[in-house]
């Protein structure tokens, strides 16, 4: 009798479990491959200075994510992410300048030590829900300017002169020049990192994670170690956003304190939110707009780039109150019924 | 007639032999064409910085002003300048796409020490002209490690220098305390003391404050406390009124020198209280716009005749626009002096051979010197003395020992 209805529970579990999954993703299989074809191609159809731009929004896409996993499907909100971009772009820059690390390994490197920093941070924010960890963070990146000015680390960050580095040439004879090949180095590491994502969210992990953020005490109740967890998704987060430091400083070739100011991680909350909350695919729109955005505030206004750039994210905030991804994902239903 | 055919096209290629090299030129005028010079900037319109952004406008207006009197050669000046938010990634963007995109002869007067070291190196790879930067930092003197830069601006290190040597003679014996910014400006100042006080730089009593600090007065009170008579204040203008306020309060009488970039009278003396500056030493090397001092100076009323014609909005009371004048200014003449070759080369061979030039908001008698050995166009400074109403100007014209 008892073992019949463990079967049942199961059986009962399992649907739950396989409902959201199918649910979560987002988009179907044929566009992921046409918009990555597409992004490839580019590679050979634009300029180089597009395609520096376009390194630049494929770093701020990874960075967002990283943002949304803590703040989109676990509910913390971080208005700190850019110390983490800031610990990844100097991890980056020291490990190449200083011990000749190539490029590419410093990737895994700024991975981890991002992802301990963010662990860390974790702990405390524990204690602290919704708005106070939102200030918690801020407050994080309000320091992060003058913690890259101490002395005591001065002889590896450079101080307030900050660190240059060199572009890396493409490997094995390969007939691309140094944009071209850091913008297909970049989108690599950037599809890794997404897949990645989208395999946690939509598993055990990530449902767990959603629950937290839905409701916390009926996750605990359900047996999920809150602390845990909520610690190693900022640590995710974290990792995220310090390998997305991590490009854009061997695109920049250059890092300092002035480049890593609190509106960094403004900025990146910004294209959280226009992306989309809790959407994978909107980080992505949410890059292109912290990206492309503040150029045409500045042609439409030389005299006030920053109210225009006001006036167009309230216009995006009426307009898509869901973000970019939220607007697709209505359009998409109401187009094709049966995915409903 | 087929002979008379080659004989036409013999005469015509000979005619056409002696104009070939002006067409077929091996140097690079990227950027010009029969109408215009396209030439680039960047400047903090928005962000922190954008205090600055009225450099920039004062900039295009200058250029505006040449174009109306005629332009150079037959060309206008066409300056694109864009927003950087004093972010440097976002400066190596928007100097990419001037060099790539907009395809601009030369950069001109790029603001900001931080967004100009992102940029340095890639300007120089691909040789474009990144002529007199809106920055004091030392660096931009050094001709050897990148040949395609050139500064404006007496270096804050040469500034350092000149007041170090005085501090000497005035008071041999004097216990000298540094209060300094904790950034490249004050570290650019720190480096210009040492320089000069060699062996005496250990016994210098060094206090540091954050620019987001709220005040300075416990870095004050400690100077006071350790006994200093000789106290060099390198702070920005909220803080030196600051400083300026509290030493007076604390009824202490240090011989007092003050950085040039704090002189302002609007935006420093009056609000710390003129009558408690008396006595402060600084230094400067352009007219103060709000000084009285300069209210019958041609070259001054040459610029507010400038600034109601062409920028009607802006403030003539922000040195801001002053230095934007001047600047151009300078540009100006070295493209009337590349003639009618505004190749790369040729621009960056005039910006560096400059001989004794003039400039209507340089203090009187001070002229602007480049060589291909000399990136430090200004070298010269006044020192001045408060005396509760204006700035006295004293002693001669003090070349800095920069290298």
């Amino acid at each position: 009798m008892s073992g019949e209805i463990t079967a049942e529970a199961t059986e009962a579990s399992t649907s739950i479990r396989t409902q959201p999954s199918t649910r979560a993703r987002p988009v179907p299989f044929a566009v992921t491959v046409i918009v990555l074809a597409g992004a490839v191609a580019l590679t050979f159809l634009v300029s180089n200075y597009h395609l520096f731009q376009l390194t630049m929004l494929v770093g701020y896409a990874v960075a967002i994510l990283g943002l949304n996993i803590a703040t989109g499907y676990n509910g913390q909100i971080s208005l700190g992410h850019g110390a983490f971009y800031a610990v990844g772009a100097y991890t980056a820059a020291i490990l190449m300048s200083n011990f000749d690390v190539p490029y590419w390994a410093t990737l895994p490197i700024a991975a981890i030590i991002s992802a301990i920093i963010g662990f860390l941070i974790g702990f405390p924010a524990l204690r602290f829900t919704g708005l106070y960890l939102a200030l918690t963070t801020f407050a994080l990146a309000v320091a992060v300017p003058q913690l890259l000015k101490f002395k005591g680390i001065e002889d590896w960050t450079g101080g307030v002169q900050g660190i240059v580095i060199s572009k890396p040439e493409a490997p094995f004879g390969l007939p691309l020049n140094p944009d071209q090949w850091l913008y297909l180095f970049s989108l690599g590491v950037a599809g890794l990192l997404f897949l990645f994502a989208w395999n946690l969210i939509r598993g055990r992990i990530g449902r767990a994670m959603m629950a937290i953020r839905d409701h916390a005490l009926a996750a605990e109740a359900m047996g999920i170690d809150l602390a845990l967890l909520k610690t190693r998704t900022f640590a995710v987060s974290a990792m995220y956003t310090g390998v997305a430091g991590a490009l854009s400083a061997i695109a920049v070739e250059f890092v300092a304190p002035d480049s890593f100011t609190v509106f960094v991680s403004i900025f990146l909350f910004v294209g959280l939110v226009v992306g989309g909350v809790a959407s994978i695919t909107g980080a992505i729109f949410g890059a292109a707009f912290i990206v492309f955005i503040p150029n045409i505030a500045e042609q439409v206004s030389k005299a006030a780039p920053g109210a225009i750039y006001g006036v167009i994210l309230i216009a995006f905030m009426y307009l898509m109150p869901s973000g970019v991804a939220g607007l697709l994902r209505r359009l998409y239903h109401r187009l094709v019924p049966s995915s409903r | 007639m087929l002979r008379r055919r080659s004989l036409l096209t013999a005469v015509a290629a000979t005619a056409f032999v002696p104009a070939a090299p002006a067409i077929v030129r091996a140097a690079d005028t990227t950027g010009v064409t029969d109408t215009e010079i396209r030439i680039g900037n960047t400047m903090p319109y928005s962000g922190p910085a954008s205090a600055y952004g009225t450099i920039g406008k004062a900039d295009a207006a200058a250029f505006k002003m040449a174009n109306d009197a005629g332009g150079f050669a037959g060309r206008k000046v066409n300056f694109i300048s864009y927003d950087d938010s004093y972010s440097p990634p976002k400066t190596v963007e928007q100097v990419r796409r001037l060099i790539e995109q907009d395809r601009v002869a030369a950069l001109f007067h790029t603001l900001g020490t931080p967004c100009n070291t992102a940029i340095v190196k890639y300007v120089n790879q691909k040789k474009v002209p990144h002529l007199f930067l809106a920055t004091g930092a030392d660096k931009w003197g050094d001709y050897k490690e990148h040949p395609w830069t050139i500064g404006w601006q007496p270096s804050y290190v040469t500034e350092a220098q000149v007041y170090a040597k005085y501090m000497l003679a005035q008071k041999p014996d004097g216990k000298i305390g540094i209060l300094y910014q904790n950034d490249d400006f004050g570290k650019d100042y720190l480096t210009g003391f040492r320089d000069v006080l060699k062996g005496r730089w250990d016994k210098v009593t060094l206090a540091s404050y954050e620019v987001t600090d709220a005040t300075v007065d416990s870095q004050l009170v400690s100077l006071q406390g350790a006994g200093i008579d000789v106290l060099a204040t390198i702070a920005t203008p909220k803080f030196a009124a600051q400083t300026i306020r509290k030493v007076h309060d604390m009824n202490w009488k240090p011989l007092h020198i003050l950085t040039g970039v704090s002189v302002s009278v609007g935006a420093v003396m009056q609000p710390a209280g003129p009558e408690k500056a008396v006595g402060i030493v600084s230094s400067a090397y352009a007219k103060d716009p709000t000084d009285p001092a300069w209210d019958n100076d041609q070259g001054m009323k040459d610029w507010r005749a400038f600034m109601a014609k062409y920028y009607p909005d802006g403030d003539v009371k922000d040195a801001g626009n002053v230095i934007g004048y001047g600047v151009t200014h300078t540009m100006l003449r070295v493209l009337k002096q590349c003639g009618n070759d505004f190749s790369r080369e040729n621009m960056l061979k005039q910006a560096t051979n400059l001989k004794d030039l003039e400039n209507p908001i340089l203090l009187p008698g001070i002229r602007l010197n480049t060589s291909p050995t000399n990136y430090h166009p200004i070298r010269q400074l006044q020192l001045m003395r408060w005396n509760g109403k204006t700035w006295e100007r004293f002693g001669d014209l003090i070349e800095g020992a920069s290298a």
